[in-house]
């Protein structure tokens, strides 16, 4: 309810008014101990530069490369992390819970 | 996200109205209905619940995952009297994302040097109030001690929506400051919303520590469900 997500959803009307590519990465859903709520999100554009968050840090860097890829494509994308998963050595959440990230593109 | 939708959702929550936005994550289509759209949607059970528990959430829909998003308004914290404990509480409902306003009508409490970088209104809380829009995403703490500026205030938000009352006062106090909103025309129900005395029982005793009670009552407030609010009051 209460965060603090205007900012960021501020930050995606402005850069794509700037002629920025923008994407949008949205937490959907959580199991286990994951670090942000469903809702929780993360704007990027094409320079890469990112405001908000979808965990604690763990997977930002992930998110916004596949984010860049949504940017180019204009395709949405459903982005997975947890231990389970087998990049967990590289980009797992190290609290343990899951979460699925959607990417979409702005504008 | 469409920047038809982006720009809508925007102009929303500028405007400190609700609204949801209906992702289809299967393929990326997306809807934003307003909060007073909500009654004529076809998915007015769903939104309304989402919307009440403040919290996005999927929902299977005609064999469709959809994902809705809610978005409500940051939440207000208006605080009656700059006094001691204003001077902890201000800070930290912004460290928890509150925006803070204070009303004193007294000029040597409410100064800019008491409360650095905090909105500060020194008027009395009927000229005060009525431009701050006291809604439902709102708490309200009166803490002046003092009945004549405490007393209209609380009135006001009776009669507005807000989350959240609290009234500084011992058990004493505040059955004196009952008498005398009730002899003011506030109902059963009104009385029965103010949190006094304010905060959980802690056992805090500086005005930080005060502070920390308040806001844990008022994240209570705000983030339990009914049942289990009523266990931790």
């Amino acid at each position: 309810m209460l965060n603090r997500d205007e900012d960021i959803l501020k930050a995606a009307e402005d850069w794509q008014k700037a002629g920025h590519g923008v994407a949008l990465a949205t937490v959907v859903e959580t199991w286990g101990s994951a670090p942000r709520p469903a809702g929780s999100s993360l704007v990027i554009n094409d320079d890469g530069t990112f405001l908000g968050s979808v965990s604690g840090g763990c997977v930002e860097g992930a998110v916004v490369t596949e984010a860049l890829d949504v940017i180019a494509s204009g395709k949405p994308k459903m982005l997975e992390f947890g231990v389970a998963d087998e990049t967990a050595w590289n980009v797992g959440l190290s609290c343990g819970g899951t979460i699925r990230v959607f990417v979409e593109k702005v504008g | 996200m469409k920047l038809e939708i982006l720009k809508e959702l925007n102009a929303e929550r500028v405007a400190r109205r609700p609204a949801i936005v209906i992702t289809d994550t299967a393929n990326g289509e997306q809807r934003l209905v307003k909060a007073s759209d909500i009654a004529a949607d076809p998915m007015r059970a769903e939104l309304a619940k989402q919307l009440r528990m403040g919290k996005s959430g999927n929902v299977e829909v005609g064999g469709k995952k959809l994902f809705l998003n809610v978005y409500a308004p940051t939440a207000k914290l208006v605080i009656i009297g700059a006094v001691h404990i204003s001077q902890a509480l201000a800070p930290m409902a912004r460290a928890l994302d509150y925006d803070v306003t204070v009303v004193d009508p007294r000029t040597a409490f409410a100064s800019p040097e008491r409360f650095p970088d905090v909105p500060l209104i020194a008027e009395w809380p009927d000229v005060a109030l009525p431009p701050l829009n006291v809604d439902h995403y709102t708490a309200f703490v009166a803490v002046t001690h003092d009945p004549k500026i405490d007393d209209p205030a609380l009135l006001h938000a009776f009669a507005r929506d807000c989350f959240y009352i609290g009234a500084l006062g011992s058990r004493k106090t505040h059955a004196k400051r009952v008498e005398r909103l009730r002899a003011q025309g506030a109902s059963e129900a009104d009385i029965a919303r103010i949190h006094a005395p304010i905060g959980l029982d802690i056992g805090a005793v500086s005005p930080s520590e005060i502070a920390v009670s308040i806001m844990a009552e008022i994240t209570a407030q705000l983030r339990l469900p009914p049942k289990e609010k009523e266990q931790a009051a």
